[in-house]
C-alpha cells in the first residue's frame, strides 16, 4: 500500500491514554500549524496539524485521550471509530515509559486492529529517575513494531519518530504482532458469533475485531449491528452474549496478562523503587483535611490574581478601549440618527465590547487551570472533593468548574469539559448558573444595605446559602430523575506529577481564550443587540420600549412578589448582565446610575422590606445572563438543554420569590 | 507469603495492606472501566490512602488509582498477610 509520495497527504493518528504527554508530543510535531475544531456533532475537541518533510505532507490527528478502544465514553468512541473506520495510514501510540504496564493495554488493542503502528515511548527521563530501565530492543521484539524512546517536552526523539513513521508508511504494513491470543473458549465464542452473522453483511468495522468488541459488551457496536441484522439473527447473537457476559472479564484479563508479561521481560528495576517527590507531596495534597486546605489555598491564590491583576487590566481596558471608542464613535457619528449611534455605542460596544474586557480575568483563570492540569493536580482536587460532591449526586470532578463560578458563571460552564461522563457534565453545566457570581453579589449588596442596615451581611449570607441549597437540590434532582441510572462512578487515575510544559500550557490557554472571544463575537453579540433593540424600540425611553411593555405585562406576577412593573423591567435587563439591574433602576427611577445613595432612598420609598427580600431572591435565582446562556449552548450543543436551563431557573426563581413574599404577608413581617 | 482466605471489600483494607483482586461487582460500565484501568482478577493492589470514609487511593500495576467509597466496596480482594 505504498503511496505515491507527492500524491496524497499521509494521515497519522496520535493515540494514547490521558496523561501520557500526548498534547505535548502533538505540539512538538505540528508547532503552530494546527487546527482546532470539534469532532462532527460532538463537544470533544478535534486537533489536526500539518507537518511537511521531504516534500511530503503529514497530517497528524490528535485522538482524544482514551485508555482502551471499547466505547465506554464519547472520547473512546471517537478515537476508536476514527482508527477502525477512517483507517489512517499510520498510528503513533504514545505511552508513558514510567507507567508502561498499564499503557500496554491500549497498545495491545491497537496492535489487534492491525494498522501500521509506531510506539512512542515517552517520558524516558521520568522512568529513569524513578529507577526503571526499559530494554527498547526487547520491547520491539515483543510488540513486533518499532519503538522510539523519547522525551516529548524537550523534543528528544521527535525527529526519529518522524523518520520511523515515514519508514513504516513506505514499507507497507509489516503486520504487527497480533498481541495476545484469545483463550480457546473465547475463540469458540467468536466462531459462534461468526457463524450467526452472514458474511455478506456489511459491518462498518473490521469483522473479527467487531466480534471481539461485541463480546466485550461494546454498546455502540451492539447498536450498529442490531440496526443492520435480521431480528431473528439478532436474537441469536443476543442470547450468546447473555450466556457469556463474563467474556468481557476474560478478554481484558488476557490483554493485561500479555501486558504484564511484556513488561516483566522488557523492564527492569536495577536500583529498586524510589519514593518520588510527587508521592511525598501527595501525603499532604490527598490528605482528607490537609488536601482540602491546600486546595482552598490554591484557589484563593488564583482568585487573588484574578481580582487584583486581572481586574486592574479589565478596568484599564474598560476606561481606555470601551469608553473611549464609545465616545469617539459618538463624536464621529454626530450627524447620524440617534438610534444608529445608540446601536453602535450601547448595543455593540456596551454589550459585546464590555464582555470582551473580561478577557484578562478569564486568561488568568484559564492559565492557572492549564498549569494545574498539566502538572497533574486536577485529579487530586477531584479526589479530596469527591466526598462532598457525592452527597449532591455529583462526583469530585465537578467541584472545580462549579467553584470557578463564584467569579463568573461562564468559566464554570466552559470548565465543565474536564468532567468525563456526559450525564455528570450536563448536570454540572445545568447547575453552574446557580453559583452566586460576583455580579449578583453587587446587586444584593446594594439592596441589603438599603433595606437592612446592620443585618445586611446576614441577609446577603442567607441568600448565598439559599442559592447553594437550591444548587444542591437541583443537582440531586437532575442526577436522580433526568439522568437516572447513569450515575457516574468515581474511578480515576492519579497521574504522576510533571513539571508543566510552557508550550502546552500556553497553547491550551490561548485556545480557551479564543473560544471565549468567538463566543463574545457571535452569540453574545447577537443577543446583546436583541436586548438593546427591545429596550430602544419603539421609543428610546425605556418605559415605553418593548421591554417596558413586557415589564408591565408581568406586573400581575410581580404583584404576587410585592414588585411593581419597574422592578420587573430591572429584573429583565439583568439578562444582559446581572449588574445591569442597578443601571436600569437608576434610569427608571430617575436617580442616575452613579448616585447609589439617592437610588437606595428611592428604593426604600417604593417597596417594603419583604418585597426587597423577595426581589433579592428573585435576582439570585433568575435565568442565566446572556453570556452564560451562550456558553451553555456552546458546551451542550443543544438548544433543548439550553432552553431547559433557562426554563427551570425561571420557574424556581418565581416560585421562591412568591413563597417568600406571601409567607411574609401571612405573618405580617416587613409588609 | 501466607494468603488469607478471606475475601473482603477493597475499601476495608488499611493503608499499607495488600490484596489480590478476586471479584468485581456492580454495573457493566463500572466493571468495564475498572478492567481497562488494570483491575483485572488476580491483580495485586496495595492500599495507599483510606481514611475510613470518602474515596481511597490504591497502587496497582505501577500506577495509582482513586476510587469512590461505594466503588471501593464493589471490588473484592483476597487479603494478603
Amino acid at each position: 500500500m505504498a503511496k505515491d509520495k507527492h500524491d496524497k497527504t499521509t494521515t497519522v493518528a496520535l493515540a494514547g491514554a490521558p496523561n501520557t504527554g500526548k498534547s505535548t508530543l502533538f505540539n512538538a510535531l505540528t508547532g503552530l500549524r494546527q487546527h482546532v475544531g470539534n469532532w462532527p456533532g460532538k463537544t470533544v475537541e478535534k486537533k489536526t496539524g500539518i507537518y511537511r518533510r521531504n516534500g511530503r505532507v503529514f497530517s497528524f490527528v490528535d485522538l482524544p485521550g482514551s485508555y482502551s478502544l471499547t466505547a465506554n465514553s464519547t472520547e473512546e468512541e471517537i478515537a476508536r471509530d476514527f482508527l477502525a473506520q477512517d483507517k489512517p495510514d499510520a498510528v503513533v501510540a504514545i505511552v508513558d515509559a514510567s507507567g508502561l504496564e498499564r499503557n500496554l493495554y491500549l497498545v495491545c488493542e491497537l496492535l489487534q486492529l492491525g494498522l501500521p503502528t509506531v510506539v512512542a515511548l515517552n517520558m524516558m527521563d521520568v522512568a529513569r529517575s524513578g529507577g526503571l530501565e526499559v530494554d527498547v530492543e526487547t520491547l520491539e521484539a515483543m510488540l513486533g513494531v518499532p519503538v522510539v524512546p523519547m522525551v516529548a517536552k524537550s523534543r528528544q526523539g521527535v525527529q526519529r519518530l518522524l523518520e520511523t513513521v515515514e519508514t513504516v508508511v513506505d514499507g507497507g504494513a509489516r503486520p504487527p504482532a497480533a498481541g495476545p491470543e484469545l483463550s480457546p473458549a473465547m475463540e469458540l465464542l467468536v466462531a459462534r458469533l461468526d457463524a450467526i452473522i452472514p458474511t455478506s453483511l456489511d459491518i462498518p468495522y473490521p469483522r473479527r475485531w467487531a466480534l471481539v468488541k461485541l463480546l466485550e459488551g461494546d454498546r455502540s457496536i451492539r447498536r450498529s449491528l442490531k440496526a443492520i441484522l435480521a431480528p431473528d439473527l439478532w436474537e441469536n447473537v443476543k442470547s450468546v452474549l447473555q450466556q457469556h457476559d463474563q467474556a468481557m472479564l476474560e478478554i481484558a484479563s488476557s490483554r493485561y496478562d500479555w501486558a504484564a508479561e511484556t513488561y516483566r521481560r522488557a523492564v527492569s528495576r536495577p536500583r529498586g523503587e524510589r519514593k518520588s517527590l510527587g508521592e511525598r507531596a501527595d501525603r499532604l495534597l490527598t490528605h482528607p483535611l490537609g488536601g482540602v486546605i491546600a486546595f482552598a489555598a490554591m484557589v484563593f491564590g488564583v482568585y487573588w490574581l484574578m481580582f487584583n491583576v486581572g481586574a486592574l487590566l479589565q478596568r484599564w481596558l474598560n476606561d481606555n478601549m470601551v469608553a473611549r471608542s464609545a465616545n469617539g464613535l459618538e463624536d464621529a457619528l454626530g450627524g447620524w440618527p440617534d438610534w444608529s449611534t445608540s446601536l453602535l455605542t450601547d448595543g455593540l460596544i456596551g454589550g459585546a465590547g464590555l464582555v470582551l474586557t473580561f478577557i484578562p480575568i478569564l486568561a488568568i483563570l484559564f492559565l492557572a487551570l492549564a498549569i494545574l492540569e498539566d502538572v497533574g493536580y486536577m485529579a487530586r482536587a477531584a479526589f479530596v472533593m469527591d466526598r462532598f460532591m457525592h452527597r449532591i449526586g455529583l462526583r469530585g470532578q465537578s467541584f472545580l468548574p462549579l467553584f470557578l463560578g463564584w467569579g463568573c458563571n461562564v468559566p464554570a460552564i466552559m470548565g465543565s469539559r474536564i468532567v468525563e461522563s456526559r450525564a455528570a457534565r450536563l448536570t454540572t453545566i445545568l447547575v453552574a448558573p446557580l453559583v452566586p457570581c460576583a455580579a449578583r453579589m453587587v446587586v444584593i449588596a446594594l439592596f441589603a444595605a438599603a433595606f437592612f442596615g446592620g443585618a445586611a451581611i446576614l441577609v446577603s449570607w442567607s441568600m448565598v446559602m439559599m442559592n447553594l441549597a437550591v444548587l444542591a437540590l437541583a443537582a440531586l434532582l437532575i442526577s436522580r430523575f433526568i439522568f437516572r441510572g447513569q450515575e457516574s462512578s468515581f474511578v480515576m487515575e492519579l497521574p504522576r506529577y510533571h513539571t508543566p510544559n510552557i508550550r502546552t500550557v500556553l497553547l491550551a490557554t490561548g485556545e480557551r481564550v479564543r473560544r471565549f472571544v468567538v463566543l463574545a463575537g457571535t452569540v453574545i453579540l447577537v443577543m446583546s443587540l436583541i436586548v438593546w433593540a427591545f429596550s430602544t424600540f419603539p421609543s428610546s425611553d425605556i418605559e415605553d420600549s418593548i421591554l417596558g411593555h413586557i415589564g408591565r405585562g408581568l406586573a400581575p406576577i410581580g404583584g404576587l412578589m410585592g414588585l411593581d412593573w419597574r422592578m420587573m423591567v430591572a429584573l429583565l435587563t439583568s439578562f444582559v448582565a446581572k449588574e445591569q439591574t442597578i443601571a436600569t433602576l437608576g434610569v427608571i427611577l430617575g436617580t442616575g446610575e452613579g448616585a447609589n445613595g439617592a437610588l437606595k432612598t428611592e428604593l426604600t420609598s417604593i417597596m417594603a422590606p419583604a418585597a426587597a427580600v423577595s426581589f433579592i431572591a428573585l435576582q439570585m435565582l433568575f435565568v442565566p445572563c446572556v453570556s452564560s446562556v451562550a456558553a451553555i449552548r456552546q458546551e451542550t450543543r443543544s438548544w433543548r438543554w439550553t432552553g431547559f436551563a433557562v426554563a427551570y431557573m425561571l420557574v424556581i426563581s418565581f416560585v421562591v420569590a412568591i413563597i417568600i413574599y406571601q409567607m411574609a404577608r401571612l405573618f405580617g413581617l416587613g409588609v | 507469603m501466607r494468603t488469607d482466605d478471606h475475601v473482603v471489600p477493597l475499601g476495608t483494607l488499611r493503608p499499607g495492606e495488600t490484596g489480590i483482586i478476586a471479584e468485581l461487582s456492580g454495573g457493566r460500565a463500572f466493571v468495564a472501566r475498572c478492567l481497562v484501568l488494570g483491575c483485572t482478577p488476580g491483580t495485586q493492589v496495595t492500599m495507599e490512602r483510606n481514611a475510613g470514609r470518602g474515596p481511597i487511593i490504591v497502587k496497582l500495576r505501577g500506577t495509582r488509582l482513586a476510587l469512590g467509597r461505594g466503588e471501593s466496596m464493589r471490588l473484592h480482594v483476597k487479603k494478603q498477610a
